[in-house]
């Protein structure tokens, strides 16, 4: 495994493509989150909507 | 149509990313001046771009909005808005992780950290004008007008940073030079830069669906939506 | 009915806008008496030090005035959306952008003009060098304008929201950073005794760009506000 060993410099490299990593799949789910919260209440204003 | 888009994008950003990564953490050789620490060009480089080439999707979007009054293009600029701010926020982060090793601390008023700072204000300035408006018909056609205020305004906070960091510069400091980069190096960079972009626009599929459909009031066009989904 | 002129609504603004500032003088002075304010606690919360603080100076001066210029900006429209004249000013057959831009020149005459007056006081008390002053008004003068402009169309796009104060701030200083990086920058260099004319043409130019671009934005942005 010596091309996984960054020397002096892995922390470094690690952290950030660690961070990046987490961003990104946050970003993921957050937009997720965000589609299905706002499908939820488009579904309940249909629903309302009809029954009015 | 954003449903059948998105889950290509969203693979093929998976796919690039991952090729990206493998080629530009493994394979690559390192840099002769940095060592390994070059590797972090292939998260900054492209968290870079994305936060620039977000804001002229967002009030480019806005602009036609605003001018030809389509809820879809108020949506998609909604939606680009906090992806934008992510990626500058990233990009920040990576590039003071970057500094660390190369400058010997981990923030210098470099002209391009200074911009980038200031494009992350200008996110937060426009995600607050439009979540304190409650009503959406407004907060789409006042945010979308602060967008083109801010494009406008790019150019100059640019020119302006600049002009001051040479200025104020001590010498110290030297450009972490371009020596002419390895094809080898560039490939993996490549990779990434398009896995980001199709990233990007996963993103902004996913989340302007969500937008449109928050808007939407046609009964028969959120029946078909909501039923294909559930 | 015989609608007056453009030049003639422009002054009948004006006009108006001075006249009620002036019946509120207290409230007009706030920016200026902030200005005055932010100053004096430099040299208490650093040190007295002349040395230190003709060094500081610039920076100072040039914060001062953007904050002074923020506070300013709130009462900017707000008053006038509230009792409604705006929606009268809205529905007149004047330009709302030439309406608006008489309220801003008022608003920057109550407000920005003092702060250029002020200003060799001030540059006085922070050991500013003398041939620093006059560059340091002239740059003022032409900076304040193009504070009060963008402070108008952010106020216009914020009047009437609840948390309108700290948005309001968020939304201004992003823009406004040129601003203060070639007014410091100028005043920075007339006390090196360096020449100037080249920094105060940067500031011309932001000047004359938001004088014919925000105009317009201000009344798009004050029509979103509306309705």
């Amino acid at each position: 495994m010596e091309w996984l060993d960054y020397g002096k410099h892995a922390p470094y490299v690690w952290s950030s493509v660690a961070l990046t990593a987490v961003v990104l799949l946050w970003n993921v789910v957050a937009a997720r989150r965000r589609l299905a919260e706002l499908t939820e209440r488009a579904r309940r204003r249909l629903i309302a909507e009809e029954n009015a | 149509m954003s449903t059948t888009l998105a889950p290509w994008f969203g693979w093929l950003a998976l796919l690039l990313i991952v090729a990206g990564t493998i080629g530009g953490l493994f394979l690559a050789p390192a840099d002769y001046q940095q060592g390994d620490g070059f590797r972090i060009i292939y998260v900054h480089v492209p968290s870079a771009w994305l936060s620039m080439f977000a804001y002229v999707v967002m009030a480019s979007s806005a602009a036609v909005g605003l001018i030809w009054r389509i809820k879809l293009c108020h949506s998609l600029a909604a939606a680009a808005a906090p992806v934008g701010a992510s990626f500058t926020f990233l990009a920040l982060a990576t590039g003071s992780i970057w500094g660390k090793p190369m400058w010997g601390t981990w923030w210098v008023w470099d002209a391009r950290l200074t911009a980038e700072l200031v494009l992350l204000f200008l996110y937060f300035g426009y995600m607050a004008l439009r979540a304190a408006i409650d009503d959406e018909n407004r907060a789409d056609r006042a945010s979308a007008l602060l967008a083109i205020i801010g494009v406008i305004n790019i150019p100059i906070i640019k020119y302006s940073v600049e002009w001051w960091n040479t200025l104020h510069q001590p010498a110290t400091i030297s450009k972490i030079g371009k020596p002419s980069i390895d094809t080898e190096m560039l490939i993996p960079l490549l990779l990434m830069w398009l896995g980001f972009t199709c990233y990007f626009f996963f993103l902004l599929l996913v989340r302007g669906r969500a937008e449109i459909l928050s808007r939407e009031r046609n009964k028969q066009w959120l029946k078909d939506a909501l039923g294909a989904t559930s | 009915m015989d609608v007056p002129g453009l030049g003639q609504a422009f002054a009948a603004q004006l006009v108006r806008d001075l006249r009620l500032g002036f019946r509120h003088i207290g409230q007009a002075a706030n920016p200026l008496v902030f200005f005055v304010m932010v100053t004096t606690l430099f040299p208490l919360a650093l040190s007295p030090s002349p040395q230190l603080l003709a060094a500081i100076a610039p920076g100072v001066v040039w914060v001062s005035a953007l904050l002074a210029s923020l506070l300013a900006a709130e009462s900017l429209f707000r008053q006038d959306v509230e009792d409604g004249t705006m929606e009268q000013l809205a529905l007149s057959p004047q330009p709302l952008s030439l309406l608006l831009l008489a309220k801003t020149t008022a608003h920057w005459l109550m407000t920005g003009l003092p702060l250029v007056i002020m200003a060799p006081v001030v540059g006085h008390a922070l050991f500013l060098p003398g041939e620093a002053v006059p560059t340091t008004m002239a740059a003022l003068a032409l900076a304040t304008p193009t504070l009060s402009l963008v402070g108008g169309m952010m106020a216009a796009l914020t009047v009437g929201l609840r948390r309108g104060g700290g948005l309001l701030s968020l939304l201004i200083l992003p823009v406004v950073m040129p601003v203060l990086i070639f007014g410091a920058r100028a005043t920075d260099m007339a006390s090196g005794g360096m020449e100037t004319s080249g920094v105060l043409s940067l500031l011309a130019a932001l000047m004359l760009l938001a004088l014919s671009l925000s105009p317009l934005a201000m009344a798009a942005a004050m029509r979103i506000s509306l309705d």
